[in-house]
C-alpha cells in the first residue's frame, strides 16, 4: 500500500564550515564577525532530512516535500541556488535570524506555526523532517518543540532510516549510546523525525531541478513573513568556539599494538 | 575563544572601512549583472560543484599527468551532463534550461571550472565549439540532429549522445610536405542525375579538442573541385564510410584534462552535411555559407570566454596565496599572537604590494570579459534581426555593405548629437563596433597580461608554487594561461584585428564619451583613478590620431597594417585602458545597486572603498602604459637631431654666457634650462645631440606631463588595498583539494 505524505523539512543555513568562525558581542547579544557577508550552506544536518524526504516523496507516489527555512531572506537566496538544484520542494521561507544563538523555543514556535498555516495540511499524512542536530549551535531541542506544538507525539531522533512498510507502518532506525541503534515502528502518519546523517549520498546538483524549483522558491522569498524574537530572559554569559585538541609526540619504532594500546587508552580519558 | 567586546567609538577621524570578507557571491552578482537571472546563480553553483569536486580531486590525484584521453578524465563528461554544464548552451526546445542568447551563462560556466581547472572548461566548451557552427548557421533539421542530439540522454531514451569536435586547423608546420595536401578538401564523390550528391572529404586535424571521444566533427574544407564553389563546413559523423582515425593524442604541457589529438579523416558523406546547406546553380554545389563566414561568427563569441578562463585563474589566487603568506612561518619561532605567526610573510611590503596588482588585474580582466559577454548577449539577437531584414530587402554583397554604412552613419549622427533610435540597424551597428573591439581586447588582454600576472602569483608562493602540492594548482594554472593566449587566434591574431577595428568611427565617437564619462566619475568618486584614466584615454586618443597622418623619418606612413611595431602597442593600450574603465563602471555598480541587498549592508563600504583603491592601481597601472607606449611611437619614429655646424653653432657657449651674466641677470640659468650650451673647449655639449624640440607635437607633451600629475595618490591606494590584504578574513582551508 503506498501512502501520499506531507513531508515537512524544517532546515536553516549556516555559515559556511570552512570559514574562519570568530563569535562576537553585538548589540544583540552574541554573533559571528561578519556574519550576513560569510558564505552559507544548508545546515548538513537539515540537508541530510531534505534529501531522505526527497527520496522518501519519490518512492511514495503522491508525496510532497516542502521546507520550512527561517533564515535572513537575502541569504536563504544565495543557498536555494544550489539548493534548489537538488531536489525538488516547495520553499515556505520566514525572515528572521538563523543565528546559533535565538533561543530554541521562539525558533519552534515559529517554524510550528509556519507549518500549521501550510494550504492543504492534512495532518493524517504529516511527517516532520528535520536536524537532529545542527552545524551552528545545536539547542537539541527545537524540532522536539516543533512536535510538541504541533501536537505530533510519535517523535524520533538521531534517525539514520526510516521504512514504510506495506501496512503503511513506519519503521526507524534511530542512534541510540554506545554507537548502537534501535529500531522502532509507529503506526504512521503524524510523525516527526529528527535526522542524523541517513545514508543518502548528497544529490548532484541539477539546474533543470532548480528551475522548476525556483517558480515557487523567488515568490515564497518575496513573501516571507518578517519574524523577529524577543529573547526575553535570554543571556549568554560567554561564547566560545570548540577547541582544538592537538597533542604531537614523534615516536619511533614503536609497535603496532603498543601504538594501538595507546590510542585506546587516550580514548578512555 | 571567548567573546570579544566591540570596542567603544574612538574620538580620532574614524578609519574608512576596508575589505571585511572576500567577495562573495552577492558582490559578483551585482558587478557581473545577474542578480536577477537566476538561472545563470544556479548554474555557477552547479559549474563549482563539479570544479571544486570531481574536478579538482582528478587534479589533485595527478590526472593532468597524461597526454592520453583516460578513464579517468572520460569521468568527467558523466559530471558536466549531470550538472547542467553540457545543456547550458542548448535551447529550452532542445534540452537545454536557459533561454535566449547564452554568452554570459558560458562565460560564467568557463570561469567557474577554471577557477580550478582550464582543462575541464576547455572540455566541457569544445563541445559547444563543435556545435556551434551548426547553431550559428545550421539548417533547422541540422540544429535538430546534433544540436539536440548533444543534450543528454535521459531515462528511457534510445540513442547515442552527440559529443562533438570543431576542426579547423592550420597546416602543420615543419612536415616536409606541400601544406596544401593537408588542408582539408572536398570533392564530389558522385552525383547522379536528380540524386543529392555524394562528398568525398579529406580532413587532417591537428590539436582538435574532444578528438578522443567525439562521434561528430565539424571541419572546414575547402573545394577541390570545380563542381563544388569555394569554401565550406562539413559535419562528419562516426561510421560515416571511409577512414575516420582520432590520430595521436598532443603531448601537450597544459590543459590536460580535456583531449587533444591530430587525426585523419577521409570520408563519404551527402552533400545535405554541409553546414547551413547549399544551392545548385548550372551544376555547382554553392553553400550557403563559406568557411570564414561561420568561423567568424563562432570564435567571436567562444573567444571572450577563453579570456574569462585566465581572469578566473588570477583571482582564484588570491585566497591561497594569502594562506600561504599568513601561514608561512608558522610551527617555527613565534607565538601565535606574534606578527611573525599571524601575517608571517605579510609582514613585507613587496609581498602584498605585488598581490595587489595580481588582484587588481584580475578584477578588470573579469570586468572586461563579462562586459564582452554581456555585449554579445544584446547583440545576438539583434544580428539575427539584421541578417533577416536584410534578407527581407534582398539586400546582399554590397547592396548590404551599403545599406550597413548608412546605419554606421545615422549612429555616428546620433551619438553626436546624444539622441537615440529605434531604427534597429543602427542600434545593431553601434554595439558591432564595440563587440569588434571588445572580444580581441579580451581575449587578447586577459589572457596575455593574465599570463605575466600568473608568473607573479606563482612567484608569490615560493618553491611551493611550482609544485603540484602548490594549493590552488598555481603552477598549473600559470602553464595554462600560455595556452589560452594561444589557442582560439594568438596574440598576435587579436592584435591585427584590434588594428583594423579601433580605429572605426563609430567606435572612436563612443571612446570620446567613454573619456567625458570618465571625468565625471572622476569628479564624483576621485579615489577611483577615473580621471587619471580619462586622461590616459586622451593620451591614446590623440596618438591614434596622430599617427592615422603622421609619417616616420624616412616619411612612409605610421599607421599601417603591415607596420605592427605602431598598431600592435597601441592596440595592447586600448586593452589597459578598456579593462580599467570597466572594472570602474562595475564597482560603480556594486555602490549603487550593493545597497538594495541586506545580506551585504554590514560591508559594502568596506568593498567598494577596498575595491575602488583596487581601480586606483589598475588606472594608474594603465596610465602607465599608455604613457611609455604613447612616447614611444610619437616620438620613437622620429630621427633624433644629430651635432652638425648648424646645431653646434646653435648651442650657448658658457663663456658668453658668464660676460652676459652681469648684463642680463640669469641668463646662464635660463639658457641651460631651455637650450644646450657647450662647455670652453667643447664643440657642442658631451651628449648624443641638441636636445629634441616638440614642434607640432606641443599638445602631446601637455597631456603626457599632466598624466603623470595625475598619478597622484596612486601608492597610497595601493598601500591602503595592501593593508587591507592583511586584515581580510579568509577561509580556514580552501574549499577544493591541492
Amino acid at each position: 500500500m503506498s501512502t501520499a505524505y506531507q513531508i515537512v523539512v524544517c532546515g536553516s543555513i549556516v555559515p559556511d564550515p570552512l570559514q574562519t568562525l570568530e563569535p562576537i558581542a553585538s548589540p544583540a547579544g552574541p554573533a559571528l564577525k561578519n556574519e550576513m557577508m560569510l558564505p552559507a550552506v544548508l545546515d548538513p544536518w537539515a540537508g541530510h532530512a531534505l534529501y531522505e524526504a526527497a527520496a522518501l516523496a519519490k518512492s511514495q507516489p503522491g508525496s510532497k516535500v516542502w521546507l520550512v527555512s527561517l533564515g535572513p531572506k537575502a541569504k536563504l537566496q544565495q543557498v536555494m541556488m544550489t539548493i534548489a538544484q537538488k531536489v525538488p520542494f516547495e520553499l515556505v521561507a520566514l525572515d528572521g535570524s538563523a543565528s546559533g544563538f535565538t533561543d530554541a523555543t521562539d525558533t519552534a514556535a515559529a517554524l510550528a506555526e509556519a507549518i500549521a498555516a501550510i494550504p492543504g495540511l492534512d495532518k493524517s499524512k504529516l511527517l516532520v523532517f528535520g536536524g537532529w542536530e545542527s552545524a551552528s549551535r545545536g539547542a537539541g531541542a527545537t524540532m522536539q518543540m516543533v512536535g510538541e506544538r504541533l501536537g505530533i507525539l510519535d517523535q524520533f531522533q538521531g534517525v539514520d532510516r526510516l521504512t514504510v512498510n506495506v501496512d503503511g507502518s513506519l519503521e526507524i532506525l534511530e542512534r541510540i549510546e554506545g554507537g548502537k541503534h534501535q529500531v522502532s515502528k509507529c503506526a504512521g502518519a503524524p510523525a516527526l523525525l529528527g535526522w542524523a546523517t541517513g545514508n543518502l549520498p548528497e544529490p548532484k546538483n541539477n539546474p533543470q531541478v532548480g528551475m522548476v524549483n525556483m517558480r515557487s522558491v523567488m515568490p515564497a522569498l518575496q513573501k516571507a513573513r518578517p519574524v523577529k524574537f524577543a529573547g526575553d530572559g535570554l543571556a549568554f554569559a560567554s561564547v566560545a568556539l570548540p577547541k582544538q585538541l592537538r597533542e604531537t609526540q614523534v615516536v619511533k619504532d614503536k609497535l603496532p599494538d603498543d601504538i594501538a594500546k595507546e590510542i585506546v587508552e587516550w580514548i578512555k580519558q | 575563544m571567548k567573546v570579544v567586546a566591540e570596542k567603544k567609538p574612538s574620538r580620532t577621524p574614524a578609519t574608512p572601512a576596508t575589505l571585511a570578507t572576500l567577495p562573495s557571491d552577492d558582490v559578483r552578482q551585482i558587478m557581473w549583472r545577474f542578480t536577477e537571472r537566476y538561472e545563470l546563480q544556479m548554474l555557477v553553483q552547479s559549474a563549482r560543484g563539479v570544479a571544486r569536486g570531481p574536478v579538482a580531486r582528478l587534479v589533485a590525484a595527478g590526472g593532468r599527468n597524461s597526454h592520453e584521453w583516460t578513464k579517468e578524465k572520460n569521468s568527467l563528461l558523466q559530471y558536466y551532463d549531470e550538472s547542467g554544464i553540457t545543456a547550458a548552451s542548448l535551447e529550452p526546445e532542445q534540452g537545454g534550461y536557459i533561454a535566449g542568447p547564452k554568452n554570459l551563462a558560458l562565460a560564467l560556466l568557463a570561469f567557474e571550472l577554471a577557477w580550478v581547472d582550464a582543462g575541464a572548461a576547455t572540455g566541457s566548451l569544445a563541445g559547444n565549439l563543435g556545435l556551434a557552427p551548426i547553431h550559428e548557421r545550421g539548417t533547422p533539421a541540422q540544429c535538430e540532429k546534433y544540436v539536440a542530439g548533444a543534450a543528454p540522454v535521459k531515462a528511457g531514451e534510445d540513442r547515442q549522445q552527440v559529443r562533438a569536435a570543431f576542426a579547423l586547423t592550420e597546416p602543420i608546420p615543419f612536415v616536409g610536405v606541400e601544406t596544401g595536401m593537408l588542408a582539408g578538401k572536398v570533392r564530389v564523390a558522385g552525383w547522379k542525375d536528380g540524386e543529392e550528391p555524394l562528398l568525398q572529404v579529406e580532413k587532417r586535424g591537428r590539436f582538435i579538442t574532444n578528438m578522443g571521444f567525439a562521434n561528430v566533427v565539424t571541419a572546414a574544407v575547402d573545394s577541390d573541385d570545380p563542381r563544388i564553389k569555394g569554401s565550406c563546413m562539413v559535419i562528419l559523423e562516426e561510421g560515416d564510410p571511409g577512414i575516420w582515425d582520432r590520430g595521436t593524442p598532443t603531448k601537450k604541457l597544459v590543459h590536460q584534462l580535456s583531449s587533444t589529438n591530430d587525426p585523419i579523416f577521409n570520408l563519404k558523406v551527402p552533400a545535405h552535411r554541409i553546414v547551413g546547406g547549399y544551392t545548385v546553380k548550372d551544376g555547382v554545389i554553392i553553400p550557403n555559407f563559406s568557411h570564414s563566414e561561420i568561423i567568424q561568427a563562432v570564435f567571436r563569441r567562444t573567444r571572450v570566454t577563453v579570456g574569462l578562463m585566465t581572469s578566473a585563474k588570477l583571482l582564484s589566487a588570491v585566497e591561497p596565496v594569502i594562506l600561504y603568506q599568513r601561514r608561512r612561518f608558522r610551527g617555527g619561532e613565534g607565538a601565535p599572537g606574534t606578527p611573525r605567526y599571524e601575517l608571517g610573510i605579510q609582514q613585507k611590503e613587496d609581498a602584498l604590494l605585488r598581490l595587489v596588482d595580481v588582484w587588481a588585474t584580475g578584477e578588470a580582466s573579469a570586468s572586461l570579459g563579462f562586459e564582452a559577454a554581456r555585449l554579445f548577449d544584446e547583440l545576438d539577437p539583434l544580428e539575427r534581426e539584421k541578417d533577416r531584414l536584410l534578407a527581407e530587402k534582398n539586400l546582399t554583397g554590397r547592396a548590404a555593405v551599403k545599406e550597413m554604412t548608412r546605419a554606421q552613419n545615422e549612429a555616428l549622427a546620433l551619438l553626436e548629437t546624444g539622441k537615440t533610435s529605434d531604427d534597429l540597424l543602427v542600434k545593431y551597428a553601434r554595439l558591432d563596433s564595440l563587440a569588434n573591439v571588445l572580444c580581441p581586447a579580451c581575449k587578447l588582454w586577459n589572457t596575455g597580461h593574465g599570463a605575466n600576472m600568473m608568473r607573479e602569483a606563482v612567484s608569490l608562493m615560493g618553491g611551493y608554487g611550482v609544485t603540484e602540492e602548490c594549493p590552488g594548482f598555481l603552477g598549473q594554472k600559470w602553464m595554462d594561461a600560455q595556452l589560452e593566449a594561444t589557442y582560439e587566434g594568438p596574440e598576435a591574431v587579436q592584435r591585427m584585428q584590434l588594428s583594423l577595428t579601433m580605429t572605426n568611427a563609430l567606435f572612436l565617437a563612443q571612446f570620446r564619451q567613454w573619456i567625458k564619462e570618465m571625468r565625471a566619475l572622476g569628479s564624483e568618486r576621485p579615489g577611483t583613478g577615473a580621471c587619471a584614466l580619462a586622461n590616459a584615454m586622451r593620451l591614446w586618443l590623440w596618438t591614434i590620431n596622430h599617427v592615422q597622418t603622421a609619417t616616420d623619418a624616412d616619411g612612409t606612413k605610421l599607421y599601417h597594417k603591415t607596420r605592427q611595431g605602431v598598431t600592435f602597442p597601441l592596440a595592447d593600450v586600448l586593452c589597459w585602458l578598456l579593462a580599467a574603465r570597466q572594472f570602474i563602471l562595475d564597482v560603480m555598480e556594486l555602490d549603487t545597486k550593493g545597497a538594495e541587498n541586506p545580506a551585504l549592508a554590514g560591508g559594502l563600504a568596506g568593498t567598494v572603498n577596498f575595491f575602488s583603491d583596487l581601480c586606483h592601481v589598475q588606472c594608474a597601472r594603465a596610465a602607465g602604459e599608455t604613457g611609455r607606449v604613447c612616447a614611444e611611437i610619437v616620438h620613437g619614429y622620429n630621427r633624433h637631431p644629430v651635432w652638425n655646424q648648424k646645431s653646434c653653432h646653435a648651442c650657448y657657449c658658457a663663456e658668453e654666457l658668464s660676460s652676459l651674466e652681469g648684463l642680463i641677470p640669469g641668463i646662464d640659468g635660463s639658457a641651460r634650462a631651455y637650450s644646450d650650451v657647450s662647455e670652453t673647449g667643447e664643440d657642442h655639449p658631451c651628449k648624443a645631440g641638441p636636445c629634441v624640440s616638440f614642434a607640432g607635437l606641443e599638445e602631446f607633451a601637455l597631456l603626457r606631463a599632466k598624466l603623470d600629475g595625475c598619478l597622484t595618490g596612486c601608492r597610497l591606494a595601493k598601500d591602503r588595498a595592501a593593508d587591507a590584504l592583511t586584515k581580510v578574513m579568509t577561509r580556514e582551508a580552501l574549499d577544493y583539494p591541492a
